[in-house]
């Protein structure tokens, strides 16, 4: 336990190793950060041309499921959060279970997600799959930019999931870790996730 | 970061959290995208500055993750420079 990451080339410590791979971590983040920018302009677009119709269309969505959701990743980010002071500490233990905590929530969060899809294919609201009730137009729109929107953040939810699985089994980061890179860089990346979900919620579910 | 901050830090997400969604039933018409973005900016804020440890960076990562919000500010203000402008001077 609390054995030393390994240091690479060209890199003359482990501190000046977990910075560089932290700063790229980071730059990677800011271009998510524009990637999920597109879908707010595009809801900035759609909310400037047709207000009433987008606040209609948003008083539909099961905004309580969304708000569970809401709260869910919130825990999630907070056991991650804990997680990684566990990894500094050398408690590599605490640090797996933590993780796994937040493993369970991010599923709980998919199914409470997926569950919510369902509900809006058997409501006709799905454009392409099951669009009875939709007939074009804004209402349309919104429903393309709630499933793109919240397509894209379920499949960075499940990478996260994949990443933070990863560090439970097969690499054992926390156990050998004590710079917390790895713990770390995948810590960010989870919180950011979470971070995209906190303006999704309001953009789709509270335009009221 | 002390384990007593975080858990305090997650109590006033959830509390932030609460807010937004009853701001959403009050009638404040077009006021309320501004309230809700406020406090979503307001979370957001908290989880980079405490939960991503923005707060202990030395700068590299502040500088990162605030070229990122920067370009995404761009990128809104331009588009939103159009569709607000559309219609000023006629069709």
């Amino acid at each position: 336990m609390a054995e030393a990451a390994p240091l690479h080339e060209p890199f003359p410590t482990l501190e000046r190793q977990r910075e560089a791979g932290q700063f790229g971590m980071f730059v990677f983040l800011a271009t998510e950060v524009l990637l999920f920018g597109g879908i707010f302009v595009a809801s900035l677009v759609l909310r400037v041309e047709h207000g009433a119709e987008y606040a209609a269309a948003s008083r539909e969505m099961h905004y309580w499921i969304g708000g569970i959701n809401t709260a869910v990743l919130l825990t999630s980010s907070l056991l991650v959060a804990l997680m990684v002071q566990a990894v500094r500490a050398g408690r590599a233990r605490l640090a797996a279970w933590l993780t796994v905590g937040a493993i369970a929530l991010g599923l709980v969060f998919i199914v409470l997600k997926f569950t919510e899809y369902a509900l809006e294919y058997r409501d006709g609201l799905v454009p392409g799959l099951s669009g009875r009730a939709l007939h074009g137009g804004p209402r349309e729109l919104f429903m393309n930019l709630y499933f793109a929107g919240t397509g894209l953040h379920a499949v960075h939810v499940t990478i996260g999931l994949v990443l933070l699985g990863s560090l439970v089994w097969p690499l054992g980061a926390a156990r050998r870790d004590r710079t917390a890179g790895l713990a770390g860089n995948v810590a960010l990346y989870w919180h950011l996730v979470d971070v995209v979900w906190i303006f999704l919620y309001p953009t789709l579910y509270l335009a009221r | 970061m002390s384990v007593a901050r975080l858990c305090l830090v997650w109590v006033a997400l959830l509390g932030l959290l609460a807010l937004t969604i009853g701001a959403s039933f009050l009638p404040l018409g077009p006021v309320l995208p501004f309230v809700s973005y406020a406090i979503a900016a307001a979370k957001a804020g908290l989880v980079l500055w405490f939960f991503m440890e923005l707060k202990q960076d030395r700068g590299l990562g502040r500088i990162a993750v605030a070229a990122g919000f920067l370009w995404l500010t761009f990128l809104l203000t331009l588009v939103a420079a159009d569709v607000l402008s559309r219609g000023w001077f006629g069709t």
